[in-house]
């Protein structure tokens, strides 16, 4: 976090923000599901400025065979940014960030994957960030946990992912790239609907007040993205509220 | 009737002793595992609607032989998992270094799975009559988790297409069909098949699939 002379940049004018939000809101979410015809379970997410879209392959076979566990399935994911998905070409290929950010982020999402279920296979997931605004990790993971769902994947809950900030010494949801570029802390945090955290990230600093003020406002944050997930999933099958016969195969 | 979609970790029951397949129980509370429809009868069970096959023993599959070792056929059969079929599980007798001549690469078969270990070792069988190399007919594929609505209630859908489209059936639970009679026939068995599957979610499914037939027939003659 680059601590830049504030007075070039005002966070603040009216109480609402560069773009328009109040400091508790988030930007707005588009989620669209099975938008890859290859992919066993795939989605589409825009948050604000950031568009990512997430496949899912498996459970299938594990290549190199040395990777295998024989009691449960592997869960490989890997985040990456495309060269235009940032002002300045990023170089292509897996950096440093991208490594780490593909590890915490499988990290995740493994604790609700039932991987016991598929031993000796993988679960690979495919994060693509077509365009970034800061925040991409959070949009990756919940494109993700949704496509998992899509995928037919069992997990023991969705994961939802959201991030809280500061600038200009106030608590802010979800920052864009100014207030995450100039800005004084950005802490994203993932966690299951009833609360449990599986991801939390913090640079920059904040007081022990501060602290819990940004995990209640991103808890707050990762819940309304829940329900956006869920709507996507469940509008997807709208139309499939008919009845299927319950019926036990037979020949 | 009660039904509708849900998605992993919604909340079912509160009676742990209504978890049935794809639900789990935590703190004597019952919770969705999948993503897919959930049926509220005495148990609650979550049909997936997406998901790859997972061979459990007695289901009936489709498989290709993909790979031939010293006693096994290694059977491509739609899963993570391939199958494994022993020289021992063939009908007849053979001696390793003629396995090729029964059954090649390629070859496809209709078969059963006779065990499935705690690894996921996949063992199939052949040992049945109805069982054995394809040399006729089609096979189409669809998705595994729309078989359960393709055969019906009781086997009611797959016993009524058998008689009215004049063919002969083989579903495999890894979503494979096997479709043998005249051209025709085959080609109108195939395309109600592919509706089924497409809209195997909806509601007296099969008097739709009965108009279907009649009018597909009718146009026909």
């Amino acid at each position: 976090m680059i601590a830049m002379d504030e007075t070039d940049i005002s966070f603040f004018k009216d109480g609402f923000r560069l773009d328009g939000r109040r400091a508790d809101q988030l930007r707005p979410v588009k989620i669209e599901v099975g938008v890859l015809a290859r992919a066993d379970g795939s989605c589409y997410i825009e948050m604000g400025g950031n568009k990512v879209i997430a496949a899912v392959y498996g459970p299938r076979e594990v290549h190199p065979r040395h990777l295998q566990e024989v009691t449960r399935a592997i869960v490989r994911y890997r985040y990456n940014m495309a060269s235009f998905s940032v002002e300045e070409r990023k170089r292509p290929g897996p950096d440093r960030r991208s490594y780490e950010l593909s590890k915490v982020s499988r990290e995740a999402l493994e604790p609700v994957i039932l991987t016991t279920y598929f031993p000796r296979s993988v679960i690979d997931v495919f994060v693509e960030v077509l365009q970034a605004d800061a925040g991409t990790r959070t949009a990756g993971i919940n494109a993700a946990a949704v496509a998992l769902a899509d995928a037919g994947i069992p997990m023991k809950s969705m994961i939802s992912s959201c991030a809280a900030g500061k600038v200009a010494d106030t608590i802010v949801l979800d920052p864009m790239k100014e207030e995450d570029n100039f800005g004084q802390a950005d802490l994203p945090i993932a966690m299951t609907p009833s609360g449990e955290i599986t991801l939390m990230q913090m640079d920059g600093g904040l007081t022990r007040e501060e602290f819990h003020q940004a995990v209640e406002m991103a808890m707050k944050g990762a819940r309304d993205i829940y329900e956006i997930q869920r709507n996507a999933l469940v509008d997807k099958y709208s139309q499939l509220e008919a009845p299927v016969e319950e019926v036990k195969a037979c020949e | 009737m009660d039904r509708k979609v849900v998605v992993p970790g919604d909340l079912l029951s509160e009676d742990a002793k209504r978890s049935g397949e794809g639900t789990f129980v935590k703190d004597g509370r019952v919770y969705s595992l999948l993503y897919g429809l959930a049926n509220y009868r005495d148990k609650i069970n979550v049909i997936p609607l997406a998901g790859k096959y997972i061979p459990a023993p007695g289901d009936n599959v489709i498989g290709v032989v993909k790979d031939i070792t010293f006693s096994n056929w290694i059977v491509d059969i739609n899963s993570p998992y391939d199958g494994l079929l022993h020289i021992s599980e063939f009908p007849k007798r053979i001696e390793s270094d003629e396995m090729s001549k029964y059954l090649r690469i390629g070859s496809s078969i209709m078969t059963r799975v006779k065990d499935v270990d705690p690894t996921k070792k996949v063992e199939l069988t052949l040992n049945d009559r109805k069982l054995g190399l394809i040399k006729t007919g089609q096979v189409v594929e669809i998705s595994h988790t729309r078989v359960p609505r393709l055969i019906g209630k009781g086997g009611s859908m797959i016993s009524m297409l058998k008689k009215e489209v004049n063919c002969n059936i083989f579903v495999g639970q890894n979503g494979r069909i096997w479709v043998n009679g005249g051209a025709e026939d085959m080609d109108l068995a195939l395309r109600t098949i592919t509706l089924i599957e497409k809209e195997a979610h909806t509601n007296g499914l099969t008097d739709r699939i009965v108009d279907f037939l009649e009018k597909e027939k009718g146009a026909r003659s």
